[in-house]
């Protein structure tokens, strides 16, 4: 078991425009990037649930190319800047994922299922 | 093979740049200067009040040493988002710095400058006609909130960047604009393939963001041809890689493949990176998807909401620091008591922030429970009027310091402060009230240019 943080050699946080965040993680190894895509734990539901916003509105997207997984959702709390707000730019927020437990032997290959947490939502 | 040769200054007009970045861009031949002088990131203050996130020494440092390099070699500069916002405030004051460096130097040229600064009654007409909609993450638009908006804005595509080029134009000052069309609009206009400028442009409108080190406070070059594009550092410190430039496409974006912009959407889902013999990279496969329905706008408005007074203090007592939720709900009570009638009645809003605990995540911090020795306290008032904001404060200031909770020893007082005066009047606070697209726009009416014989 390894944490996400332990994972990868970027991991941050950003809006992307002042409603929504963008957490982007680059893995240090393939390895690492592979086994968080196959295990599936990061997944709508989990960040979802760390962040208290709507499953719906999480998108989740794998850059097989550059080992990167980016994570957008509604910005939890206020808009940036608003009254309320905590962190105008987004750029402490990514702190509910870092210590998300990734396994690390992938199940058995019949299991396997990685295109099932490959999740890709358009905007607009 | 035809080329266009484009040199982004930095990410941000007034972060600054390297001079020597600058003339090495210059010697390998740049055919256009540009830069981005602005952003949603600073939060919504600077479109709602005029002002502006960086010094105005700063821009016209900036400015000024690109002006004399663009006028120097004949080629156009291009600065998009004027002054943070890119509202009629932000353009005049840049306008200013223009002037101003074009004086000093005794330098003559064709100013064209674009208005982005959009009439409440156009998004209210747009609104009936059901050609409004929000952006993910945002409430759907009514009238009452458009009318209490300060002001509104939308950005520029290509267009009138374009426009502003046939008029002869040779130095462009642009309100709100995409960040990419400041860089994507002259290629366009010179036939290259309109995903590969606006792919390049997203690489450099950053400055040396996509390079390592990374910066926003140096420049890149980028070329494009006829069927990829390169970049490259002009500093020799710093280097792209494929992964650099591809990892520098998804930054701040929610989708790292689709990128709306308002002439069509950019899909970099077919794009590759590869190195050039030359140490730059070199980019293809980038795909430019025209939009059916017409052009979309994004507009983006800021409402007043009040104005804000905050205190900062320190706690080092544990007895405090396990009693915050006690003292804070004392506090609320305290100052809803002690205020005058009318006070309550026009409304304020207190905000407590224990840095230490959980002030960055609020309910989301999954360390709550851990406390260190000491944390800081931030308690913020916003209200109807400066004064009402710092009067509520006062009282909240008072009533923190002296709460008593059960098994008090501290008591002199809960709060550390480190200034005389504590209270801090912090002026206008405003929100987004509008983040929305206007769909079947017109670009030709919404940014207006004036042309200038400087």
């Amino acid at each position: 078991m390894k944490q996400l943080a332990e994972l990868t050699e970027v991991f941050r946080s950003k809006n992307a425009g002042p409603f929504l965040l963008t957490v982007d993680m680059v893995f240090a190894e393939t390895s690492g990037y592979e086994a968080v895509k196959r295990s599936g734990v990061l997944n709508r539901e989990t960040v979802a649930e760390r962040y208290r916003v709507d499953a719906q509105q999480v998108q989740i997207h794998y850059v097989d190319g550059i080992r990167t997984v980016k994570v957008t959702l509604p910005r939890p709390g206020a808009a940036s800047g608003a009254p309320g707000d905590r962190d105008v730019y987004g750029a402490q927020q990514h702190g509910p994922l870092l210590d998300l437990e990734i396994p690390d032997e992938p199940p058995p290959r019949s299991e396997s299922k990685s295109q099932n947490n490959t999740e890709k939502r358009r905007n607009l | 093979m035809s080329e266009l040769k484009l040199l982004a200054l930095n990410g941000f007009l007034g972060y600054g740049y390297e001079l020597e970045s600058l003339k090495a861009g210059l010697e390998a031949g740049a055919e256009m200067i540009g830069a981005d002088a602005g952003s949603t990131d600073a939060g919504p203050f600077y479109l709602g009040s005029g002002r502006q996130l960086v010094k105005t020494a700063q821009v016209e440092r900036d400015f000024s040493h690109a002006l004399q390099a663009a006028r120097g070699r004949g080629i156009p500069l291009v600065i998009g988002s004027a002054g943070t916002a890119g509202g009629e405030p932000h353009l005049h004051s840049l306008l200013e710095v223009v002037r101003r460096s074009a004086e000093r130097q005794h330098q003559h040229f064709k100013l064209a400058f674009i208005h982005a600064e959009i009439e409440l009654e156009l998004v209210l007409r747009a609104l009936e006609e059901k050609r409004i909609e929000p952006m993910p993450g945002v409430p759907p638009l009514t009238a009452q909130e458009v009318r209490q908006t300060t002001r509104i804005v939308g950005q520029m595509g290509s267009e009138p960047f374009i426009r502003a080029f046939k008029a002869g134009a040779e130095v462009i000052i642009a309100g709100r604009a995409c960040d990419a069309s400041v860089f994507a609009a002259l290629p366009i206009m010179q036939g290259y393939d309109a995903g590969l400028a606006l792919h390049l442009a997203k690489v450099i409108e950053c400055g040396a963001l996509c390079a390592r080190p990374p910066s926003a406070g140096d420049s890149m070059l980028g070329t494009i041809r006829d069927d990829h594009f390169t970049v490259r550092a002009l500093n020799p410190l710093r280097r792209v890689s494929p992964e650099s430039v591809a990892s520098h496409s998804l930054y701040e974006q929610p989708d790292p493949n689709r990128f709306e912009e308002p002439e069509g959407s950019l899909d970099l889902s077919g794009a590759e990176y590869e190195t050039a013999p030359d140490g730059s990279v070199r980019v293809s496969g980038s795909r430019f998807l025209p939009r059916s329905g017409g052009i979309t706008i994004k507009l983006e408005g800021a409402r007043l909401e009040g104005y804000r007074s905050v205190t900062v203090a320190g706690v080092r007592d544990f007895k405090v620091l396990a009693h915050l939720e006690e003292i804070e709900a004392e506090t609320r009570g305290m100052v809803e008591r002690n205020l005058t009638d009318e006070m309550v009645r026009e409304g304020y809003r207190l905000l407590f922030r224990y840095y230490g605990c959980n002030a960055v995540l609020g309910e989301n911090e999954p360390l709550s429970e851990r406390h260190g020795h000491e944390a800081g306290v931030l308690i913020e008032a916003i209200a109807s009027t400066q004064e009402a904001a710092d009067t509520v404060l006062a009282l909240a200031r008072s009533s923190f310091l002296h709460c008593s909770f059960p098994g008090r020893s501290t008591t002199a007082g809960n709060l550390a402060f480190p200034f005389s005066p504590s209270d801090l009047s912090a002026g206008q606070v405003y929100s987004f009230s509008i983040y929305h697209l206007l769909h079947g726009a017109d670009q030709q009416r919404l940014f207006p240019i004036e042309y200038e014989q400087i």
